[in-house]
């Protein structure tokens, strides 16, 4: 049993034939079956699972592996297109929706041998920083059955369901995160408009990649936001995410906002040399609401890095904190569009109202949709209303260009990449979490995340250290446009010298006979 | 700052999505205000940004036909079809207004 092993590792087992694809496959599956309990997937596709695990093996035993990711269990998020396989984005608008085509990165995934184990669990049509406002019910963070937290949870006096105290993933792809925490796959796809991708990451525990605006198709990625949506990568080592990236990326013909640059996979070298590094910490990120905990993390990195020979220095992004409200109006108004598509005809749910193409349409988006969604579609047609098309529509594009212009200004002065807090907390408990509306929650989470999408940035989750309730906290780099080997390679030294501990899950050890490798007991704080 | 009943109902129908009751009309208020945050920005000869790529040139096709045929996937979701038909409700019939349209909705 391999399942905590990294995917490079795993890889090397099945090239060896210390494990077979078919082996490796049954185990994920029963793992999930086992780990029901998280709600991380909404469909699991055994069938066709264990039938491309069994190709890969075919190819193995004839020496013909189609590549690194051949055989490999990968889960993808509900809001990408996988042919034959329903595809809900957690929404009853899209119940019982088969895909007819895979999106591109799923395609590029299948052709490189990787197993599809299903589609993860999300916010609806990604709207939502918890992975709570789905209609198949919220995903549960694995680290609520740890050891590290239970240890430190305060026993409740009245006998109960210790479920009572389970916290959240984060989102919008909690599933994808979940998934990767609990060990039933060794990568999943996320997508990342806000933070959905980093946010859950941080929570879970795992690494969770943005890459810039351009670099991975978004073909067959049901939109939430044109201009800023991106397909993330989440992992549980940042090697790992380098080898989907190399995977995934490049230039497709079916999506003309990806650049026509080439790509060139890379490996990542292991950094010694720091002296040339700048690293910048945006003042602007000691956000409102940030905890001490989280403070006091970022500021022993950034003496880590101080500390290594690297030139660290103190920067201003002046219009952070408009971010979140630029966001706000713009990602409605796109979604005020994008959602315009579901109307019950060609695919979907259909009202079974027949008095007009009117009703119909209303009656559907009315059954169809949570509050959420119908409510940020409104927003966002008030936005694009003539009398408030520049006031709030051209306003905001204004704003983004000078949130964008100080990422520029950054960069040119001499910083290579930026060092900033992932998330204000450590995850809420669910119960905690809902007291909040969605609009209020995902302005308050997203406020470290969002300004990366804002300017097309890549952008990195790293798992760092243990909260004081024994929860994951991340730390992010953001990095210069496109260029991804350096910010994976800074990242890459900083989880080496951090050695974020392996999460201890009880259920887990049952299925798992042998580990594979041990983190050290040394932990960061 | 109240939005008129008129924008309210007009919204309703651009957006066919229904505020359903007075939490929806408060939701709508509350993102305004967010927004209005925006204002305390100064843009001044800012230009607005579009795409963050706008300094690359957008990738067009050649205009040739590589896909299609697939008539049959494309109709596979559609609930009601006649042949190789989408089938839609009569058109041109425009929604009641706003104080009409709960009972229209659920009515028949």
């Amino acid at each position: 049993a391999m399942l905590r092993a990294s995917l490079r590792q795993v890889s090397a087992a099945l090239k060896e034939g210390r494990v077979t694809p078919t082996e490796l496959c049954q185990r994920c599956l029963a793992l999930i079956k086992s780990t029901k309990f998280l709600n991380a997937y909404i469909t699991v596709a055994e069938e066709t699972a264990l039938k491309q695990a069994k190709e890969s093996e075919e190819r193995y035993k004839r020496g013909q592996p189609l590549g690194i990711l051949d055989g490999i269990p990968v889960a993808v998020k509900d809001n990408f297109n996988t042919a034959g396989i329903e595809t809900t984005c957690a929404s009853n608008m899209l119940k019982g929706y088969i895909s007819p085509y895979n999106a591109t990165v799923v395609q590029k995934l299948l052709d490189q041998g990787a197993v599809l184990l299903g589609k993860t669990n999300l916010d609806e049509f990604a709207m939502g920083s918890g992975s709570t406002d789905g209609v198949f019910g919220p995903v549960r963070n694995p680290w609520s059955y740890s050891k590290q937290y239970k240890e430190k949870s305060v026993p409740k006096s009245h006998s109960e369901d210790e479920d009572f105290n389970w916290v959240i993933t984060g989102g919008s792809s909690g599933g994808s995160a979940a998934a990767v925490s609990s060990f039933t796959c060794f990568a999943a796809l996320g997508s990342d408009t806000g933070g959905s991708t980093r946010n859950p990451a941080a929570h879970c525990g795992v690494v969770g990649l943005k890459p810039t605006y351009g670099l991975i198709s978004r073909h067959g990625l049901i939109p939430l936001v044109n201009s800023m949506d991106v397909p993330g990568i989440l992992t549980r080592c940042v090697d790992d995410a380098a080898v989907l990236l190399g995977s995934l990326a490049g230039h497709d013909p079916k999506d003309s906002t990806t650049i026509q640059d080439d790509f060139k996979p890379f490996e990542l070298p292991n950094l010694t040399d720091l002296s040339k590094l700048s690293i910048g910490i945006p003042k602007e990120y000691h956000a409102p609401g940030l905890s001490s905990e989280i403070l006091a993390l970022w500021s022993k990195a950034a003496d880590l890095f101080k500390n290594a020979g690297a030139k660290v220095v103190e920067v201003s992004l002046p219009h952070t904190r408009y971010s979140i409200v630029c966001y706000h109006v713009l990602c409605t108004a796109e979604v005020a569009s994008n959602m315009a598509r579901f109307d019950g005809l060609e695919y979907g749910h259909r009202s079974d109202k027949k008095e007009s193409t009117e009703s119909m349409y209303a009656a559907t988006r009315r059954e169809g949709f949570n509050d959420v969604v119908r409510g940020r579609i409104l927003s966002g047609n008030y936005f694009l209303l003539k009398q408030n098309y520049e006031k709030y529509f051209v306003k905001a594009l204004k704003v983004r260009r000078l949130i964008a212009n100080d990422f520029v200004k950054v960069f040119r002065s001499g910083v290579d990449i930026l060092l900033t807090p992932t998330t204000l907390s450590d995850a809420a408990p669910y119960m905690e979490f809902i007291q909040e509306d969605n609009r209020t929650r995902s302005a308050q989470d997203d406020i470290l995340t969002q300004a990366a999408n804002m300017a097309g940035l890549p952008a990195i989750n790293v798992p760092t250290a243990l909260s004081e309730r024994g929860l994951p906290v991340g730390l992010q780099f953001i990095g210069r446009s496109f260029q991804e080997k350096q910010l994976l390679t800074v990242a890459k030294w900083f989880e080496k010298q951090v050695q974020f501990p392996m999460i201890q899950l009880e259920e887990v050890k049952r299925h798992d006979s042998c580990v594979l490798q041990h983190q050290k007991s040394a932990s960061f704080s | 700052q109240k939005v008129s009943v008129e924008v309210l109902g007009h919204l309703e129908h651009l957006a066919l999505v229904d505020f359903r009751d007075s939490e929806g009309v408060e939701r709508l208020r509350k993102a305004i205000q967010f927004a209005d945050q925006l204002h305390e920005v100064n843009t001044d000869g800012v230009e607005p940004m579009d795409s963050v790529l706008e300094d690359r040139c957008l990738y067009l096709r050649e205009d040739d036909v590589t896909e299609g045929n697939c008539t049959r996937e494309l109709l596979e979701n559609a609930r009601e079809k006649v042949e190789e038909y989408f089938v839609a409700p009569p058109g041109n019939i425009p929604l009641p207004k706003l104080e009409e349209q709960d009972a229209f909705l659920q009515g028949s």
